[in-house]
């Protein structure tokens, strides 16, 4: 069996968020790590290698540097890497997102493609759905389990008060949540194989089937008018009470004023 | 090249489960018809299911002119496929300039689907809509080039650390997911009728529709989150599951309800549907107690637009702090049982006073 897993690599926001002095992201100062949801998405990828045998090949898009998480997704026990970079592809919105990886993806063999449900930068949660759209592929999202039985895979869906176990016919794709697995470490013997792997690398001219009117900023069909860092509110009082007599009076005596109590 | 002046009208994907029209279909029906005024046009809700036209009464009652209705047997339970053909169709048949679709679990999935069928851009998880021009502010020299009444889409991003306004100048429907509980219903219209459209582009199963071997609801009579007033919510600090019920006998003191940060959810103390923030339920009650809870981001994002926010945490330098109009440095276990008791007894003396 051939599984491809998408993964992105994402500025890593546990630990604190980091601003520039005026005002936007310092994403320099965050680490760039493998988006979790992905990375769940690949240790369901590994589990299925160890049960019934499988290639696992890892892909992402973006700038050179992306190659890290590829190596990691290596080193955690994945056979390929695919890195797709190309400056004309820069800026995309998810539709141009999905047109490229699409186009990489039908340079490749598979029964399973499997993305992480949502990347915690954009949040958007639209790139599976729409690659599975462009390759005319089922779309199975919001995966809890997956399970593979000869040519088709069942997969335990979330919805918000519910789930249904479902059926596909591979090959087909799958949005994993992170609440999925907990995904492994890197192995010493990976992490070696990880530094020795060659990495294949696509731009444009590789990508099949895809116009270039739908690829990059120009490509996108969304464009965004404003962006700005969110005004939150200010922090109101913080006290520290002597005793837990005075914090309780402190906010009973809030909860009054305002009408509360 | 799509002649975008075909393109009219507010459409809504309605959103029904088991025959029950999801509070998100009247949520979106009361903002496309404030987006409905400017450009002077009609809100079409589209309503996909089987055995679902007793609903469109209800739909016209939160403020629908005009209900297409999707019925087939095929349709019964939410698949991607063939729900994304129904509405992939409708649109195309139809030509809406404005396609709404909640940010539900079964949103996020046909939305995306549907937007790359159909060939346009879609924003995810907005929380601001409204009408104007794009760009914002003309471009000097190219006054003729900033196109007008344009559907301007507002979604957080990075864990709601930014926020971005974005338009879909070029393509149409102008298409967007809209997260629950953030835009406000109308008061129902007892009596309103709407236009009723049948429509069904016929169902041919193919590869893309799954089968659905069993369905497992979870079985609760708990009350949605979204609704309460007053949220006194815990997160890992409390403890324990046991621990909680200091929380619960506050809630029941003041009237409230309980919920809960994610890591309580991960740790298996409170079920998902009590959950708070990004990967759980946006809430905005009068009040919200946030008691043993750091304050990630991703938890602030989906409580922050609460009226008043008091935090107990016992560690001074928790980010909740940050987002709190009351913040109370101290040990919640202590606090807490104290602030119960307090509260029943300023309650009881109003009573008899």
């Amino acid at each position: 069996m051939k599984i491809i897993v998408c993964i992105k690599q994402v500025p890593d926001t546990k630990g604190g968020v980091k601003f520039n002095p005026d005002g936007t992201l310092d994403r320099g100062a965050m680490l760039a790590i493998m988006n979790p949801d992905d990375k769940a998405g690949l240790e369901a990828a590994l589990r299925l290698k160890d049960e019934v045998g499988a290639e696992v090949t890892v892909l992402t898009m973006g700038l050179p540097k992306a190659a890290d998480v590829l190596r990691e997704a290596i080193a955690m026990g994945a056979d390929k890497g695919v890195l797709v970079t190309d400056r004309v592809l820069g800026g995309a919105d998810t539709w141009a997102t999905s047109t490229t990886i699409a186009g990489a993806i039908r340079n490749l063999d598979y029964d399973l493609i499997i993305t992480g449900r949502q990347a915690i930068d954009g949040d958007t949660a639209q790139v599976g759905p729409q690659i599975a759209e462009h390759l005319g592929i089922p779309v199975i999202s919001y995966a809890q389990e997956i399970k593979v039985n000869g040519d088709k895979v069942t997969v335990k869906r979330q919805y918000d008060d519910r789930y249904h176990m479902v059926e596909a016919k591979m090959p087909c794709l799958i949005t994993a949540l992170s609440e999925l697995n907990d995904p492994r470490y890197m192995t010493p013997g990976g992490i070696f194989d990880a530094c020795k792997a060659e990495i294949t690398t696509w731009g444009r001219a590789d990508l099949k089937d895809v116009e270039d009117c739908n690829l990059g900023l120009k490509g996108s069909p969304t464009k965004i008018a404003k962006a700005s860092d969110k005004v939150r509110k200010g922090a109101g009082e913080k006290v520290t009470p002597e005793s837990p007599e005075d914090a309780v009076k402190y906010i009973v005596g809030k909860l009054t004023e305002k009408h509360v109590i | 090249m799509q002649n975008l002046e075909e393109y009219k009208g507010v459409f809504v994907f309605a959103q029904q489960v088991d025959n029950k029209v999801d509070g998100i279909a009247y949520e979106l029906l009361g903002k496309a018809k404030e987006l409905a005024a400017p450009l002077n046009t009609e809100v079409t809700a589209v309503l996909i299911g089987s055995n679902v036209k007793d609903l469109c009464d209800n739909l016209a009652q939160y403020g629908a002119d005009r209900v297409i209705l999707v019925d087939d047997p095929e349709l019964k339970d939410y698949r991607t496929e063939p729900y994304a053909h129904a509405l992939a169709s409708v649109i195309n048949e139809f030509k809406p300039e404005i396609m709404l679709v909640g940010a539900t679990a079964i949103g996020r999935d046909l939305g995306p689907t549907v937007s790359a069928r159909v060939a346009t851009g879609l924003t995810a998880d907005c929380t601001v809509l409204e009408i104007g021009d794009f760009p914002l502010v003309a471009i000097p020299g190219k006054e003729a080039e900033q196109k007008h009444n344009q559907l301007l889409m507002t979604r957080p991003a990075f864990g709601g650390n930014t926020i971005a306004t974005i338009a879909c100048p070029d393509n149409r429907p102008q298409m967007a997911t809209v997260r629950p509980g953030v835009m406000q219903k109308i008061e129902p219209i007892a009596g309103a009728k709407a236009e009723i459209v049948e429509f069904n582009p016929g169902f041919t199963p193919d590869n893309k529709y799954v089968e659905i071997k069993e369905i497992v609801r979870a079985v609760s009579d708990i009350k949605d989150i979204m609704d309460a007033k007053i949220l006194v919510s815990g997160g890992r600090g409390v403890g324990s599951s046991e621990n909680f019920k200091i929380l619960e006998d506050l809630a029941a003191a003041i009237g409230g309800q309980v919920s809960c940060s994610r890591a309580v959810v991960d740790s298996g103390w409170k079920p998902k549907e009590l959950q708070v923030g990004q990967t759980g339920k946006t809430v905005r009650p009068n009040v919200y107690f946030a008691i043993g809870i750091s304050g990630a981001i991703q938890h602030v994002a989906g409580m922050e637009e609460s009226d008043i926010i008091v935090a107990i945490n016992k560690d001074e330098d928790a980010p909740i702090f940050d987002v709190a109009d009351y913040g109370i440095v101290g040990d919640l276990n202590k606090i807490v049982p104290q602030l119960t008791e307090s509260i029943k007894a300023a309650k009881a003396a109003k009573a008899n006073s």
